[in-house]
């Protein structure tokens, strides 16, 4: 059981002219909660289809548990659970019969995993003769994850399961998930929300289809080696272009409440908010800021254009 | 290693229980593919009648004879044919114009001999080929004995239509309802996503070829159930043994159809294109080319060479020899033959072609 | 904010059958501001929203939109909104200009008022170079913005979006708020759903929606403070935790 659950090796994956995976690497760990974070197009669901052992690379290899998804895909399959994008269910099935159904491909009865999915199908067994189709997005979010599941699979592929769902949902799903971590499931799941990648062990941000850093998410933000500042005024988008060319200003963008400011070594916010007060803003408050993963994304997506 | 056979065919039977689910809770899709099939066969068995009635004729007599009078009488009295009169030869041409008449029968007696000549009014072709077949049987009725011209009359004594439609629907409906249900089937769970999940269990993909062909043979097998009862008795087809024929050679080309289905969906990205590939590539050629409407014959040479690879052409000259003729099995060995080679090269095809695609 | 109200909405009701999907609400928009509507997965949020577009009749209540009634002038309505979803924004086998042209007739712009809107859109966006480049063609954070500009073209009271930064990488959603401020300081009503509450943070004044009716409205600071939460995130869940709808 030494090695990696998912091994990628300079993985690359073009369709026609548009290159979707540029040379990824990446290694996920038995037993934990892997990251891909990153936006829409980025190749997250092109790197799953490849893990999945749903297409081939152009270029490069993967292993899963040491299996190479090309020549092993028939063991591989065994011993995934894969959950693509959107929540790929049959919608004229009843919740029972979508289980019953993914349960009858592995050969396996309900019953045998129903230990493994019950804190996350309890909520579904009151209906559970409603058809999928007229589910929630919530619900039928636990229902495709249940039937992911139900195989007893030692690896759980999850391509963005929280894409439009609720924040209530989306908090429920990803306390399933660390339950699920401690049940010793090696889980790789992607997302395009920045706050999410703190809940994992280990992320990778992807963008344009390259991976611009690996690591926990702490050692990742501690990277960020910039002077980082919270500003605020009455009028936020007169502040926005204010500080774009305040002198010693490298970036600025909309954070939240606030605005983030990068800084160089020049910068003075004592001396910026009087400036800028002078300037006819109200309200103008410049405080040092903790940066996190989406100040560190904004910065590595900055060097690649 | 998993799939020993046992669970292979549980695994089958799952998938194709799910399909049946499926089809019964859209109820909307299967009224469509059961009832449109049956409202079909009985609107062209009833309503849309390429039977002709009050055809106008004119007589153009040169010499009377006992058989020319014969002849005239016969067009008086025939309830098809409303008699305009005699007529001299210079008024043809006005009498079609004017469409006092839709046929004129020239009466030519030389030296004893009749010769007969039908001029007919094209601009109305179905009303002039009826015109012209009623007309030379009724003509040459009185020769029936000694020399048997019209064929037609020997399997549709009454040049009835009612059923001849019917090896001509069953050809086009199978073709239309296998392809589209299978390959739209196909192409929605791929779209949804679904497909992915099967395709990373351990299902084969020949498992889930079955699961999906399946289903839709089974209710193709009800459909013709059903527009075979209704052909044998609401249209009076004639029953006989050879309906076990009949039934075969629907069987293959049902399979043929469910392949071509298979194989659409491999070509095409999303349900929409799958209904309408299926809809026009097919309906259109089956239409035109299989001999439904137009006689294969009288196509020119090209039309024919290509009206050869379309399936329905050989389903539906089958049909009309063993279903409307009522010829043995020996008879349609070539189209057998043909559709036998079709469904095998589809299958083949198809079950490549998907394979590759889900690679 | 002054009482200049561009939304304003009494009692708004839609019941299906015996469902009732929004159940009396009320609140007020004023000009320029950003409001935030959010709410749970089948809290009503989209029903509500078609209801303000004139897409659908109230059942009871009343509400005014742009000046008009929403129960009696949703034609009115139509012509003074604009909207965009994530779903549908452009047509992606047209050009950019193409787009533009087309939205501008259907909103009834003179061919003179496109060009010169048209110019002054495309310098904004930087997108000059791209004009004749199909929407299939442009990268998405290009198209989230054109469609936002499309959307409002016209220079409407108010404008509708539907979870418009769905997907999109932190920076081009960035960008895109700007373009929302930047509307915003120009006087024109932003009405906005989303499912990221960072973004929630960006609005004027945010309700929440809970089994159809609006359990929270305030500013996202009065809202922290008031259930003593430090982000969005958290005021969001411990008001719609409790819902009963969403399955």
């Amino acid at each position: 059981m030494s090695g990696c659950a998912i091994q990628v090796r300079d993985v690359s994956k073009s369709y026609g002219s548009v290159k979707a995976l540029d040379g990824v690497s990446l290694d996920v760990r038995p037993g934990e909660m892997f990251g891909l974070i990153g936006p829409d197009g980025a190749g997250k669901s092109s790197l799953y289809r490849i893990v999945a052992t749903l297409q081939h690379p152009d270029a490069g290899s993967v292993a899963v548990d040491g299996l190479d998804v090309a020549s092993a895909y028939r063991q591989v399959r065994d011993i995934i659970g894969y959950m693509p994008e959107r929540f790929s269910l049959y919608p004229y099935l009843t919740v029972r019969e979508n289980l019953e159904f993914f349960a009858s491909l592995f050969g396996v009865s309900v019953q045998s995993g129903y230990d493994l999915i019950a804190p996350i199908f309890s909520q579904l067994e009151r209906f559970p003769d409603r058809r999928a189709g007229a589910l929630s997005g919530g619900m039928k979010q636990k229902l495709a994850l249940s039937c992911a599941l139900i195989h007893r699979p030692r690896i759980l592929l999850l391509d963005e399961p929280t894409t439009g769902v609720d924040a209530v949902s989306r908090s429920e799903f990803w306390d399933m998930l660390a339950t699920l971590r401690t049940q010793g499931i090696t889980i790789m799941v992607s997302t395009s929300y920045m706050d999410e990648a703190r809940l994992c062990d280990r992320i990778a941000l992807i963008h344009n289809g390259r991976i611009l850093d690996t690591d926990t998410p702490a050692r990742l933000v501690a990277s960020l080696d910039e002077r980082l500042f919270d500003a605020s005024a009455g009028d936020m988008y007169a502040l926005l272009s204010q500080l774009r060319g305040y002198p010693g200003v490298t970036d600025c963008y909309t954070f939240g409440a606030t605005l983030h400011v990068v800084a160089d070594a020049s910068f003075d916010p004592v001396a910026a908010t009087a400036a800028l007060t002078a300037r006819g803003l109200s309200c103008v408050s410049i405080t040092p800021a903790h940066g996190d993963i989406e100040d560190l994304f904004i910065k590595l997506m900055g060097h690649e254009s | 290693m998993t799939s020993h056979i046992p669970e292979g065919i549980m695994i089958l039977s799952s998938i194709i229980r799910k399909e049946m689910l499926h089809l019964r809770r859209d109820p909307q899709t299967l009224l469509v593919t059961v009832f449109m099939p049956v409202v079909l066969l009985l609107l062209f068995g009833f309503a849309i009648s390429t039977e002709v009635n009050d055809v106008k004729v004119a007589v153009v007599v040169d010499t009377h004879t006992d058989r020319t009078r014969d002849i005239c009488m016969r067009l008086q009295t025939n309830p098809y044919f409303t008699f305009v009169g005699e007529a001299p030869h210079a008024d043809i041409d006005r009498l079609l114009r004017t469409s006092e008449a839709d046929a004129v029968v020239v009466l030519h007696t030389d030296a004893g001999e009749l010769s007969t000549q039908i001029v007919a009014d094209g601009s109305n072709t179905t009303l002039a080929q009826s015109a012209q077949a009623y007309i030379r049987s009724v003509v040459s009725g009185e020769d029936a004995a000694s020399s048997p011209i019209v064929s037609r009359v020997l399997y549709n004594p009454q040049l009835k239509s009612s059923y001849n439609f019917v090896p001509g629907i069953l050809g086009m409906i199978f073709i239309l309802i296998c392809a589209i249900m299978t390959s739209v089937s196909i192409v929605s769970e791929r779209q949804s996503g679904t497909m992915d999940l099967l395709l990373v269990s351990p299902v084969r993909p020949h498992t889930i070829i079955l699961g999906k062909l399946i289903p839709y043979f089974l209710l193709s097998c009800v459909i013709l159930a059903a527009m075979l009862l209704i052909s044998y008795t609401a249209l009076g087809l004639p029953f006989s043994a050879g309906v076990v024929n009949v039934v075969a050679i629907s069987l293959l080309y049902i399979v043929l159809a469910l392949s071509v289905g298979l194989l659409v969906s491999t070509l095409v990205r999303t349900e929409v294109s799958a209904l309408i590939v299926s809809a026009i590539a097919f309906m259109i050629p089956v239409l035109m080319l299989s001999g439904m409407i137009f006689p294969v014959d009288n196509m020119p040479r090209a039309l024919q060479w290509f009206s050869a690879i379309v399936p329905a052409r050989w389903y539906i000259s089958a049909m009309r020899k063993i279903m409307i003729q009522q010829l043995p099995l020996a008879s349609v060995w070539t189209e057998v033959s043909i559709l036998a080679g079709m469904t095998v090269l589809m299958l083949v095809l198809a079950i490549r072609k998907f394979k590759n695609s889900t690679n | 904010m002054n009482d200049d109200k561009v939304i304003s909405v009494d009692g708004l009701t839609k019941r299906f059958g015996s469902f009732t999907a929004v159940d009396s609400i009320s609140f007020d928009v004023s000009k320029g501001e950003i409001f935030g509507f959010l709410g749970a997965n089948g809290a009503g949020k989209t029903t509500a929203m078609r209801m303000l577009c004139g897409l659908s009749r109230p059942t009871a209540g009343r509400g005014s939109v742009a000046g008009f009634d929403i129960a009696t002038q949703a034609e009115d309505i139509k012509r003074h909104i604009g909207y965009m979803s994530q779903k549908f924004s452009l047509y992606e086998e047209l050009t950019v200009r193409e787009n533009v042209r087309l939205f501008s007739t259907i909103y009834g712009l003179s061919d003179r008022e496109t060009a010169e809107r048209a110019a002054i859109m495309f310098d904004r966006l930087e997108m000059t170079s791209m004009r004749d480049t199909l929407v299939s063609d442009i990268p998405t954070g290009w198209k989230q913005k054109l469609a936002f500009s499309v959307a409002t073209i016209h220079r409407p009271a108010v404008v509708f979006l539907d979870e418009p930064t769905g997907g999109v990488d932190p920076l081009t959603r960035r960008k895109f708020w700007e373009l929302i401020y930047r509307a915003s300081s120009e006087g024109m009503t932003v009405f906005v759903t989303t499912h990221y509450l960072d973004e929630a943070e960006y609005c004027h004044r945010i309700s929440i929606m809970v089994d159809g009716r609006i359990k929270a409205l305030d500013t996202p600071a009065a809202l922290k403070k008031e259930y003593g939460c430090r982000t969005m995130d958290e005021v969001f869940r411990s008001v719609a935790g409790g819902a009963v709808r969403g399955q």
